[in-house]
């Protein structure tokens, strides 16, 4: 069965394509793939870049085996996913919601018809899956969120968003890493780093992880801090 | 260790290695040139690796100075270069001085000159790469262009002298005011109209003001979508036309994000990555569509000139 495409990108990159939705299981076939093809290991492919249900594959034209490289593709792509994240306990992640830590905690609750506790209760509830790393180094899409929390983002992004802060947009959900603009609606601040690049792995997540929150106090997001 | 120092700064210089590869899927930046094929030119004629880190330089050059005789060369844009108000040739290695000063006089066409020095620019690496990402402020000097009073620490020039001789004839044609580049189509070319393509490459687009190492927002003739100006989130290749709801297109250069959510009509070939980077505000850029064989013939073209300079 092929229920994927390659579809090329320009010279130096080919896209490998599976169902057009964002879905658990796609998602895990677009990681499993993309796994598989670093393993590969194969001369002049340069990055490998999974998506929501998409895998990117960056190569120098110039010293890439273009046929290997694409058999190993079909091979892969049409191979089961291998045993998913999902199914290891989730990495916890603690938040401090509300306050000047989640200045749209108000705005999300009015959204679900719902008390900011339950805003709180609904977003710790869930595990979400990590279905991309974009934007800036170390930021994770991830999803998906309960409904009724799941507000859009704003119309016009806010000029400063804050390291740490934790956001909602739609059924995504994410921390920003670093100090950027952002849209998303802010319900809370962690402790915790996605991203650091003096750590000897800067990085918190990667695509396919678990992930649950936990809700903290201020004091004990002090001690964190 | 030996250093240059940096008396002026330029309007943006930058530290730039070939990008930080093999972290796109954590969100990472690749940057690196905008001209690659001059950064590897630059390296070239001084003999350093391929990968060392050079200078990038826009519109308006730097002026340093060295601390120990040095081979260095300068190629990309052209500049009218100075050692201590002697005119220097361009595109061919010459030796500086301990205590003399590069100067960077008019620029003639191109917008990106590239400064390689013998031992190349050795800051420390940020995961892996030397190159400075402005956005995420990263590598170079604390991921920032240069300052007046930076010092950038050298590495061993080793035994090597002028690697190579003076360049008989350009690698690639700098623009003057606008280029003709080559697109392939793709990856999302069904997202468009069945002649968008045409639309494309019908008349020239003009680089807006707001354009940056991240990417030149082109405007031109609407391409107009079918399905939408949304799609799933995915990666983001170097040189990739993507298209939002105004149908004006973006180019994707050396700075972009990893992944975007709009629809990408076409790519520009890798052989002229190079010219695109040469280009600035207010320039314009005539697109045409070519063919996968067409590129590839580009490419290797552009491949053995360079291998010329190395033999």
């Amino acid at each position: 069965m092929t229920d994927f495409r390659v579809v090329p990108a320009g010279d130096s990159a080919i896209v490998v394509e599976f169902e057009e939705r964002i879905d658990p299981a796609v998602n895990a076939r677009a990681i499993s793939l993309a796994e598989a093809i670093e393993g590969d290991a194969l001369a002049g492919v340069r990055d490998v870049v999974p998506a929501y249900r998409s895998v990117a594959i960056y190569f120098d034209p110039l010293r890439t085996d273009y046929d290997r490289l694409l058999t190993g593709v079909h091979e892969h792509a049409r191979a089961a996913p291998a045993a998913d994240a999902a199914a290891v306990p989730p990495i916890r992640i603690p938040v401090c919601y509300g306050g000047d830590f989640g200045p749209d905690l108000p705005a999300v609750a009015k959204f679900g018809q719902v008390s900011e506790d339950e805003v709180i209760r609904i977003h710790t509830d869930s595990v979400y899956r990590v279905f991309m790393l974009g934007f800036v180094p170390g930021f994770a899409y991830m999803g998906i969120v309960d409904t009724r929390i799941a507000a859009p983002r704003h119309p016009t992004p806010r000029v400063r968003v804050p390291s740490g802060a934790v956001g909602i947009a739609g059924v995504q959900t994410g921390i920003y890493p670093a100090e950027t603009p952002g849209g998303w609606q802010l319900i809370g601040r962690t402790p915790a780093r996605p991203f650091d690049a003096a750590r000897p792995d800067p990085f918190l997540l990667k695509a396919g992880d678990a992930v649950q929150f936990y809700a903290i106090d201020r004091g004990e997001y002090g001690r964190l801090t | 260790m030996n250093a240059m120092r940096v008396v002026k700064a330029g309007m943006l210089t930058t530290i730039q290695d070939r990008g930080r590869w093999g972290l796109q899927s954590r969100g990472v930046p690749v940057a690196g040139p905008m001209d690659p094929v001059s950064h590897r030119l630059a390296n070239l004629l001084v003999g350093n690796d391929a990968d060392a880190a050079t200078l990038e330089v826009t519109l308006l050059g730097p002026q340093l100075e060295f601390e120990d005789e040095r081979v260095i060369a300068v190629t990309g844009a052209e500049f009218e270069v100075l050692v201590d108000s002697k005119p220097m040739p361009m595109h061919a290695p010459f030796v500086v001085a301990a205590e003399s000063q590069l100067r960077f006089g008019a620029r003639r066409r191109g917008a990106r000159a590239y400064v390689a020095i013998a031992g190349g620019i050795v800051v420390p690496p940020t995961l892996g790469s030397r190159s400075t990402h402005l956005i995420s402020g990263m590598g170079g000097i604390d991921g920032r262009p240069l300052r007046a009073g930076d010092r950038l620490p050298l590495g061993d020039a080793g035994h090597g002298r002028c690697a190579a001789p003076a360049l008989s004839h350009p690698i690639q044609a700098l623009p003057l005011g606008g280029a003709s580049i080559r697109v392939l189509p793709g990856p999302q070319r069904e997202y468009f109209v069945d002649d968008a393509l045409e639309v494309l490459a019908s008349e020239p687009y003009t680089i807006g003001h707001n354009s940056d190492r991240m990417g030149f927002r082109l405007s031109g003739p609407r391409l107009s979508h079918v399905r939408g100006a949304d799609i799933i989130s995915d990666a983001t290749p170097l040189g990739v036309l993507q298209v939002p709801a105004s149908g004006q297109p973006i180019l994707l250069m050396a700075d972009r994000q990893t992944a975007g959510g709009y629809p990408k009509i076409a790519t520009v070939i890798t052989a002229d990555i190079g010219i695109a980077g040469q280009l600035g505000p207010g320039d314009t850029i005539k697109f045409q569509v070519c063919t996968p064989a067409e590129a590839m013939t580009a490419l290797i073209a552009q491949e053995r000139a360079l291998m010329a300079v190395e033999a």
